[in-house]
C-alpha cells in the first residue's frame, strides 16, 4: 500500500520537473526529441520495478478481491468455478454477529492505543531531551520493546497476565486486591492486549518525536527564556507547536501500524473470550486459516475492509506530508 | 489541486498494475505444470511432523520404504495448520505430493475438494484397522485414506495429591463421582482439574467427550444433555475447581500446569505420556467417565496417510507400495511408539502393549473413541466445531448461560451448515 503510495509520489515528482522545463518555450522542441529516443531506455529501467509490484502487491490485491467477489468453498477452490455473487460476501459479513464487536473492538484498539502510546512517547522524549546523565543509556534500554520479536513479548504478556499464576495478579494479591481475569474475561481482554501494545508501540513514539526535537534550533528556547517564559508554557507554546509535522507523521504511520496488528492478539487471546478482543485482522485471520475448513471469501472480504481502512489513512498520510513539505 | 492529482495517480498505479499483474497470470495459468510421467523417480512425501529432520529415525523408515519400492522418497514435514494450506495451494496448483500424512479431520475436506483418491482406486488395505478409528476417513462409504496411528484424551491423575485428599480413584465412575473428588482436591489447597477450553479446535477437542458423555449430539448443539455437559465444566470453574486460565489454556499448558506437582487431574492426551515418565510426578491414568457411569467416547487423534489425486495415475501403485509399508505391523509399531500413539490394528496393538504395559489403559479408551467427523459428518463438523467452542469459550468466561449459549451455537451451526 504505502510503497505504491511512495513510488507515485516519485513519479509525481519526476512530473513536475519535466513540467517546469516544458514552460520554458525557446528549449522545447530539441528536448522533446531527446526524451523519445530514451523512452525506450526508460521503460526498460522502470520495468524491474513495475514488475516487482506487480508480482508482490498488485497480484495479491486482485486475488484478494477477487476472492471476496465469488463464493469459493475448498473445493472450488481447488477446481475452480466459484460462482460470481457481487457483494454477497460482504453483505454477509456486515451482518455476521461478530461485524460489529470486531470494528468496534478495531476503532477502540486503534484510538486507545495511539493516544497513549502518542503521550507517552512524547513525554519520555522530552524528559530524555534534557541530556542529564545516562539519559542516552536509559533511552536505550527504552527501545527493547522494539527490538524483541513479537512472539516473545506477547507470551510474555501473557504469562504476566495469566490468571491463576501470572506475575500482575499475585503482586494485585500482595497489595490486597483481588485476581483480574485479564486474558479470560470479556470485560478485561481487550484492556490486556491494549497494555501489551501500547507498550510496544512507546518506542516507535520515542525515537521520532526524539528526532524531532532534535531539529527545533535551540535559538528559539533561549529566546522564550529571554520572553520570561516557564517549562511549561515552552512546551505549549515552542515545542508543541514545532513538532506538529512530526506529530502528524507519528500518528498517521501509528494508525496504518496499529490498523493491522495481530500477532500480540492472536497470541494472547485468539481474539477471545468469545469475540471480546477481536479485530477486523484476528477475524480474516480466524476465517481464513483458523479452523480446519478455511473460508477463504469471507476472510478476503474482511481483510479488503482492513484495506480500504488503511487506503483512506493512506490518503490522509499523503495529503500531511504534502503539507508538511509545503509549511 | 496537486494533491486531487497525486492520489489519483497513485490509484492510477494501483489499477495499472493490477490489470498488469492479472494479464500476466493468465498467461502463466495457460501452461500448467505437469507431472512426471514416469513411475519411477522421486516421491514427494509431506507430513505434518516438522520435529524429525532429516536423521531421524522417521525419516529413515519413510526413506526405506520408498527403496523397497524401488523409489527415492522426498519427505517434508510442515507445521499442522501450514500443511492444510499448503497442501490446499498444491491441489490447486495440481501439484500435490504423492503421499500425504494429514491430521484425521482434515481429510474430509481434502476428499471434498477432491484432492484425494480413495481406497477402491488404490487398492490401500484397510483389513484389520479398527473401525471406529477408520471412521475418520470415511465419507459417504467410501474411505480415503488409512490411520497411522490414533491418540485420544483420558484423565491423568497426581496419586500423592488424591491421596492426601482423601479420594479413592476407583470410586470415579461417573460427573458427580468426579465432582465430589475435585471438592475434596480444593479442601486441601490444590487445583481440581486442568483441561484446554481454548478458542480453536483444540478446545472442541478436549469438551467433546463431556459433550458426547451426556449423551448429546453434534446435530442437537442445544440438547438438554448438552447443556448438562457445558454446565459441568462451566461450574468447575466457577466453584474453582478448575483454573481460570483453562479459558486460555492449549493442551500443552494446561499439561505444564498438571506437571507442575499442584493439580490433581489433567484432561490430556496419549502423546503427554512420555512427558509425564519424565516429570517424575506419580501419575495414574484413568478414562474419562461418562455422566452416570461407564467410560465417555473421547475424539480420536491422529493423522491417516492419503494418497493425493495425481495427473499420472500409474504412480497411485508406487504410492500404495509405500503407504502398505508404513502401516505394516512392525513398522507400524515402531512409529506408533515413536509418536506416542496407540496402533489402528488389533495385532499392533497386542504387540505395543506386550512391551509396554503401561498402554493399556490407552488401548482402551482409543477402542471406545470415536471419530469427530464421523456419522457422516464430513465437512460439517468443522462449521459445527466453531460454534462449540465458541459456546465453550462465553460460557467459561461467564458471558452467558450454557443454555442460552449453545442455543445460539445451534442456530449459528445449523445456518452454516445448510
Amino acid at each position: 500500500m504505502t510503497t505504491t503510495a511512495a513510488h507515485a509520489e516519485h513519479a509525481g515528482r519526476g512530473e513536475s520537473g519535466t513540467a517546469t522545463t516544458v514552460a520554458v518555450p525557446p528549449a522545447r522542441s530539441p528536448r522533446i526529441r531527446k526524451v523519445r529516443s530514451g523512452q525506450w531506455a526508460a521503460w526498460a529501467f522502470l520495468a524491474p520495478v513495475i514488475i516487482y509490484l506487480a508480482a508482490f502487491y498488485g497480484w495479491p490485491l486482485y486475488r484478494n478481491i477477487e476472492l471476496s467477489l465469488h463464493a469459493y468453498t475448498v473445493e472450488s477452490f481447488v477446481s475452480g468455478g466459484a460462482p460470481f455473487v457481487w457483494f454477497q460476501n460482504y453483505i454477509n459479513v456486515f451482518q455476521s454477529p461478530t461485524f460489529t464487536p470486531a470494528l468496534t473492538n478495531t476503532a477502540l484498539f486503534v484510538v486507545v492505543s495511539i493516544v497513549f502510546q502518542f503521550a507517552i512517547g512524547m513525554a519520555l522524549a522530552v524528559f530524555f531531551f534534557q541530556h542529564f546523565k545516562l539519559a542516552s543509556t536509559l533511552r536505550a534500554l527504552f527501545l527493547v520493546p522494539w527490538l524483541l520479536p513479537l512472539i516473545v513479548s506477547a507470551s510474555t504478556w501473557a504469562w504476566l497476565l495469566n490468571s491463576d499464576s501470572g506475575l500482575v495478579n499475585s503482586v494485585l494479591h500482595g497489595v490486597g486486591l483481588g485476581p483480574i481475569h485479564w486474558l479470560t474475561s470479556a470485560q478485561w481482554s481487550l484492556v490486556s492486549v491494549l497494555i501489551a501494545n501500547i507498550w510496544i508501540g512507546i518506542p516507535f513514539n520515542l525515537v521520532i518525536i526524539y528526532s524531532g526535537l532534535q531539529n527545533i534550533s535551540q535559538d528559539l528556547y533561549e529566546a522564550a527564556s529571554l520572553d520570561g517564559a516557564n517549562g511549561w508554557q515552552k512546551f505549549w507554546r515552542v515545542t508543541f507547536p514545532l513538532l506538529r509535522p512530526v506529530s502528524a507523521i507519528t500518528i498517521l504511520l501509528g494508525l496504518i501500524y496499529t490498523l493491522k496488528v495481530f500477532d500480540i492478539i492472536w497470541i494472547m487471546t485468539k481474539g477471545g473470550p468469545g469475540d471480546s478482543s477481536s479485530t477486523l485482522a484476528t477475524w480474516s485471520y480466524r476465517l481464513g486459516f483458523g479452523s480446519v475448513l478455511p473460508d477463504f471469501s469471507s476472510a478476503a472480504t474482511v481483510s479488503n475492509l482492513l484495506i480500504i481502512l488503511a487506503l483512506i489513512f493512506g490518503f490522509i498520510y499523503l495529503r500531511t506530508q504534502r503539507t508538511a513539505a509545503e509549511s | 489541486m496537486i494533491m486531487k492529482s497525486k492520489s489519483v495517480r497513485a490509484i492510477g498505479a494501483l489499477v495499472l498494475t493490477t490489470a498488469l499483474v492479472g494479464a500476466l497470470a493468465a498467461c502463466s495459468s495457460g501452461s500448467s505444470t505437469t507431472t512426471s510421467s514416469a513411475p519411477k523417480g522421486t516421491y514427494t512425501f509431506w507430513d505434518p511432523y516438522p520435529q524429525y529432520n532429516q536423521s531421524a529415525d522417521w525419516t529413515k523408515l519413510v526413506e526405506s520404504c520408498g527403496t523397497k519400492a524401488g523409489v527415492t522418497v522426498k519427505r517434508t514435514g510442515y507445521d499442522t495448520t501450514a500443511l492444510v494450506n499448503k497442501a490446499l495451494l498444491a491441489g490447486q496448483q495440481k501439484a500435490s505430493p504423492d503421499v500425504l500424512l494429514v491430521d484425521n479431520p482434515s481429510v474430509s475436506t481434502f476428499a471434498s475438494a477432491g484432492l484425494l483418491t480413495d481406497t477402491s482406486q488404490t487398492k490401500l488395505p484397510t483389513k484389520g484397522i479398527e473401525a471406529n478409528i477408520l471412521a475418520a476417513g470415511q465419507i459417504s462409504g467410501k474411505t480415503f485414506g488409512v490411520p497411522i496411528g490414533a491418540n485420544t484424551l483420558a484423565l491423568y491423575y497426581n496419586k500423592d495429591i488424591l491421596s492426601k485428599a482423601g479420594v479413592d480413584v476407583s470410586s470415579i465412575t461417573s460427573w458427580d463421582s468426579l465432582t465430589a473428588a475435585l471438592a475434596k482436591v480444593k479442601a486441601i489447597g490444590d487445583a481440581g482439574i486442568t483441561f484446554s477450553g481454548i478458542n480453536t479446535e483444540e478446545g472442541s477437542f478436549q469438551f467433546l467427550p463431556w459433550f458426547w458423555g451426556s449423551g448429546a449430539n453434534l446435530t442437537k448443539l442445544d440438547s438438554g444433555d448438552a447443556v448438562s455437559a457445558l454446565s459441568l465444566l462451566t461450574g468447575w470453574v466457577k466453584d474453582g475447581y478448575a483454573p481460570n486460565s483453562v479459558i486460555q489454556d492449549t493442551q500443552t499448558t494446561s499439561w505444564q500446569e498438571f506437571i507442575a506437582g499442584k493439580t490433581a487431574f489433567s484432561e490430556n492426551g496419549t502423546w503427554q505420556l512420555a512427558g509425564a515418565k519424565a516429570s517424575g510426578l506419580n501419575y495414574g491414568i484413568i478414562s474419562i467417565p461418562g455422566k452416570d457411569s461407564g467410560s465417555a467416547p473421547a475424539p480420536t487423534g491422529g493423522e491417516f496417510l492419503t494418497i493425493p489425486v495425481q495427473k499420472n495415475t500409474a504412480r497411485y501403485q508406487v504410492s500404495e507400495k509405500i503407504v502398505s509399508c508404513l502401516i505394516g505391523t512392525d513398522n507400524s509399531v515402531t512409529t506408533d511408539n515413536t509418536l506416542s500413539y496407540i496402533a489402528p490394528t488389533a495385532a499392533a496393538q497386542a504387540k505395543q502393549v506386550a512391551t509396554n504395559a503401561s498402554l493399556v489403559p490407552w488401548v482402551k479408551a482409543v477402542k471406545d473413541a470415536k471419530g469427530r467427523t464421523s456419522d457422516n459428518l464430513g465437512t460439517k463438523y468443522p462449521k459445527i466445531s466453531e460454534q462449540l467452542w465458541t459456546a465453550l469459550q462465553g460460557a467459561l468466561s461467564g458471558t452467558g448461560t450454557p443454555a442460552a449459549l449453545l442455543k445460539t451455537a445451534q442456530t449459528a451451526a445449523a445456518a452454516a451448515v445448510k
